[in-house]
Parts: C-alpha cells; sequence; structure tokens
C-alpha cells in the first residue's frame, strides 16, 4: 500500500512478470489449502486498490483446487489509517463484506505491498469492527521489508530486500494493463 | 482549502461529487453490526443551535458519533444566550473550550459566515441552516437522494445530474433549503425550476440559475423530481395567499398530479410536512415519495462532510470564496 504514494520511478527494473505472478499466486492458493486444510472456511479481503484484484484471482485459483465457491470481498482502511491526520483526507474506497460476514471463518487478508506494516494494522482495526473471525491471516505479493510493527505475512510471493531509497510498484492488469512489479529508486526530491 | 461550509454555491462539481460518493461508503457503516469509525476520535464537535431543530440537530449529532467525534450540544434556550450573551462572546467562550468544529443553526441569516470569517475562532464552521438562506448540507442530501434514485446507487458513482430536471414548489421566499437546493443543482448540471405564487418568489430571483413558473401543472410532466416545501407560516408577518384551501389546490401535490409526472420522477420533501397542505397524505405514504430516504441520506451525507472537512491536517475541499450574496447578508447577524 504504502508504495501507492511513490510515483513509479522512471528507470524501474521489473522483478516480476506477468507469469511469475501468476505461479505465485497459484502457489499461495496451494499453500492456503494446505494450512487451512481444505479452506472450508476461507475468506479471503482484499485491501483497495490492488489487493482486491489479488484477492478476486486468489479466490478463482482456490474455487479451481477446492471446488468450492470461496467468499471474496474489499476491506478499505482508509479511516483506520493512523496516518489520517499528517495527510489531506482520501477519498474512501468500498468495504465489500461477502454476505454470510466473518464471524467464526478463517480470513485472508490480501495485499500487495509489506511495507511498514501499518496497513495491516488498520485492517485489523476494520475486521475488529466487523466481526470476529476465528483467524486472521495476511498474503501479500510482495514482503519489502522494514516493518515498523510486530506483522508479519502468512503467505509471501516474494520476498524483495529493499533499501528505503527504492519504491516498489505492483501493477495489474486489472488497474494498470499489464502485470509487473517494479523496483525503482525514489526521485531524489521526496 | 476550504476550512467551512457555508453556503452551496461555495462547492464545485468535483466537491460536490466527492462529498456524494463518500456519502455512499459512508452509507454502507449503516449496515453493520457496529456503526462506529475511528476516524475523528479526539475531535471536539459543538452542535450550536439558536433555532429550534429536530431533525437537522439529531442527524448530525449521529453522523458526529459515528466517527468518534467528540459532542457538545448547545441549544440557545436554557443557555447564556436567553440572559443577552452575544455569538461573539458564545463564540469564544467554544474556542477557549478547544473546539475543533462547530455546526450552526441559526435564525440570523449570514451568522455562519460572521462566524467562520470574523476572526473570533480558529474552529471549522458547517452551517446547518440559518435565516432564509443557506442549508448546505440538505441540499447534499437531496442530491443523493436524487442522484440513487435516478441512477442507481452503483451506477450514481462519480457522476452529478447533468440534463435532470428538478421543479422545487412552495415557499421559495422563505426556505434556504430552496436556495441551496438552486445553487447545489444547479453546479451538478441539473436545471431547476421554481414554482410558486407570485407573492412566495423572492425578489432578485432573475439572477438565480433556474426559472421560474406560477403554474405547477405545466411543469410536472417534464420533471424528474418535484421538491415540495412547507410553506413557513412561522416566517410569515403578512397574508401571502387567500387561504390555505386555494394554495393547496394550485400548488399542492396530490394523487392526481403525481399520476401526470413521468414514471421514473419521484417526490422529494426536506420534512417535516404538512399533510394536506402542500402534500397529501396518498403522496407523501407512496413509495415515489422520498422523504424517509432523505432522513437517512442526511445522516450519510454529514459523515462525508465532517469526514472532509476533519478527518485530515487539512479540508479536501477546495477552495473557492464564498459568494458577495453571502457577504452582504452578514451584516444581519452583526446587528443582532
Amino acid at each position: 500500500m504504502d508504495s501507492h504514494a511513490n510515483p513509479p520511478a522512471t528507470d524501474a527494473r521489473p522483478v516480476l512478470e506477468g507469469p511469475d505472478i501468476a505461479r505465485v499466486l497459484t502457489r499461495i492458493a496451494h499453500e492456503v489449502v494446505e494450512r487451512a486444510r481444505g479452506a472450508d472456511d476461507v475468506v479471503l479481503l482484499g485491501i483497495p486498490t490492488r489487493g482486491v484484484f489479488l484477492a478476486q484471482r486468489l479466490a478463482a485459483k482456490l474455487e479451481q483446487i477446492t471446488d468450492r465457491k470461496i467468499p471474496v470481498g474489499s476491506l478499505d482502511i482508509t479511516m483506520y489509517r493512523d496516518d489520517l491526520r499528517l495527510q489531506p483526507p482520501r477519498a474512501l474506497a468500498r468495504t465489500e463484506i461477502p454476505g454470510d460476514g466473518i464471524d467464526g471463518r478463517l480470513v485472508v487478508l490480501v495485499d500487495d505491498v509489506l511495507f511498514s506494516g501499518r496497513t495491516i494494522r488498520a485492517a485489523l482495526d476494520a475486521l475488529n469492527d466487523i466481526g470476529r473471525p476465528r483467524a486472521v491471516q495476511l498474503a501479500v505479493l510482495v514482503d519489502r521489508g522494514h516493518r515498523e510493527l510486530p506483522i508479519r505475512a502468512d503467505y509471501v510471493g516474494k520476498n524483495l530486500p529493499t533499501s528505503l531509497r527504492e519504491t516498489v510498484k505492483v501493477l495489474l492488469a486489472e488497474e494498470d494493463g499489464r502485470d509487473t512489479v517494479l523496483l525503482g529508486a525514489k526521485p531524489a526530491d521526496q | 482549502m476550504q476550512r467551512h461550509l457555508i453556503s452551496a454555491a461555495d462547492l464545485t462539481r468535483d466537491d460536490a461529487v466527492l462529498i456524494l460518493d463518500t456519502a455512499e461508503e459512508m452509507a454502507r457503516v449503516a449496515d453493520r453490526p457496529i456503526k462506529k469509525l475511528p476516524t475523528l476520535r479526539g475531535r471536539t464537535v459543538v452542535n450550536l443551535f439558536f433555532e429550534d431543530s429536530t431533525r437537522t440537530r439529531i442527524s448530525f449529532e449521529a453522523a458526529e458519533k459515528r466517527l468518534s467525534a467528540d459532542v457538545i450540544n448547545f441549544t440557545a434556550k436554557g443557555s447564556s444566550v436567553s440572559k443577552g450573551e452575544s455569538l461573539k462572546d458564545t463564540a469564544q467562550t467554544l474556542e477557549a473550550m478547544g473546539v475543533d468544529a462547530v455546526v450552526i443553526r441559526h435564525g440570523a441569516s449570514g451568522a455562519p459566515y460572521r462566524l467562520a470569517n470574523s476572526g473570533w475562532i480558529d474552529s471549522a464552521v458547517i452551517n446547518a441552516g440559518d435565516g432564509t438562506h443557506q442549508h448546505p448540507t440538505q441540499a447534499l442530501l437531496d442530491a443523493f437522494t436524487l442522484r440513487r434514485r435516478l441512477l442507481g446507487r452503483e451506477a450514481a458513482l462519480g457522476r452529478d445530474l447533468a440534463g435532470r430536471r428538478v421543479t422545487v414548489v412552495g415557499d421559495i421566499l422563505h426556505s434556504r433549503v430552496a436556495r441551496s437546493n438552486v445553487d447545489l443543482l444547479h453546479t451538478l448540471g441539473a436545471e431547476v425550476v421554481l414554482v410558486a405564487p407570485p407573492t412566495l418568489v423572492p425578489v432578485g430571483v432573475e439572477s438565480w440559475p433556474c426559472e421560474v413558473s406560477y403554474d405547477l401543472d405545466s411543469t410536472l410532466a417534464k420533471s424528474d423530481a418535484v421538491m415540495m416545501l412547507r410553506v413557513q407560516r412561522e416566517r410569515m408577518n403578512a397574508a401571502f395567499f387567500p387561504t390555505e384551501r386555494e394554495y393547496s389546490r394550485r400548488y399542492g401535490l396530490d394523487g392526481e398530479r403525481m399520476a401526470r409526472m413521468p414514471e421514473h420522477a419521484v417526490v422529494m420533501h426536506p420534512g417535516p410536512m404538512v399533510r394536506g397542505m402542500e402534500i397529501t397524505a396518498e403522496v407523501a405514504d407512496s413509495p415515489r415519495c422520498t422523504a424517509i430516504e432523505q432522513v437517512t441520506a442526511g445522516v450519510s451525507v454529514r459523515m462525508a462532510v465532517l469526514y472532509l472537512l476533519l478527518g485530515g491536517n487539512e479540508p479536501a475541499l477546495s477552495r473557492q470564496p464564498s459568494a458577495e450574496r453571502t457577504a452582504s447578508t452578514a451584516h444581519a447577524a452583526e446587528e443582532k
């Protein structure tokens, strides 16, 4: 999430391409089924914007594996952010909880990039107001390190060691027209 | 950045659409088991009501509480105002208590403008109705309801009311709701027709961005929405029409008139309704009447306004100076 604030650097180089992203999601889907012993009670909640598309793709893969309908939704964390007071109010995104709710279920949060961990903390707060899941897990496409909170991902697409001077930008076909993960340098003025 | 919401005329088209879209997301909070967001935690909002109000005050209070703000309610009755305290002293008292926003309703047109621009206080000022001037959150909730009914909940996001025709009927002269609606609907691209007896049409209406008609029947068939206004007897000190019966026969909405509206058209009323006067019970209780939806929309829209003005380090609405109309009425409050 935190990567969205940065404009994509011009000299960014791809670290994951379209086929890699598809493979990574297939692997995560299998891991979810394995760890959740069949994924009977799994609910996928994507964090807008790109986490939602990843959650939908992951749900499609889970449905292929388990041959069952997997509930998928979105969880907007804007109003739970800890940096609300540091910038102008942001436009809200959609929170869409699947019909049966999240009570007693295994919620898997899905996001594109895990960075400081603050987005996930906000997501946990938001979940708290919506229901009481049996357990909450986290799936991310890229873990770029630099955690500021004691938060870790359960399913990681790619561990990408970065420096704070670098930016990680996930592009997805649904939003950006193509699938790729770009690693670039932060513009000097930031 | 615009810190206050004084007049619907201050909002740009993009601001208005942003508020309506944000309100759609806020509306979803009402469907949850815990109808609360932590967004305004630690912020204090005062509801400063110098004039009677039930629905607006309760609606603002519900919106503030759903966003976790600390709420202080102030009504002129039983306060120091009844002992003769001026608006300035009341405002400075609130400022000294560390208030982040003031929601003000006042009988004098221009009182919120005065409060916001006098330098008495630093907090954000939200106009909850001033005299016969403006009631911007009412216009926003009307636009929200209308947009949802005409375009559909999902399809409405990001869109305005371009090309729609709204007829506002009744006591235009005393109505801040009509003024705010004319401003906002015009900004959103809708065409507005005001229908009233000539005595209830304000002087200077020709400078407003709308048409005026004295004949309700001729406008009905072309309307996407008909907004009925209450005849405000409490603001009338002269006879504006011969009898109530004549008024209601010429300008009231009954089932027969409603049947002549297009099939998709809705009937709106800001409340309180006077059944039998401007609207019959048949119309008020029909599914085409949005009066109850408007009340529900009020909470969502006010949450959106509070979030966009107070949620960050600076407001999210763009700056556009208040119209001169506002400035000229400010003196009325000063003298009071």
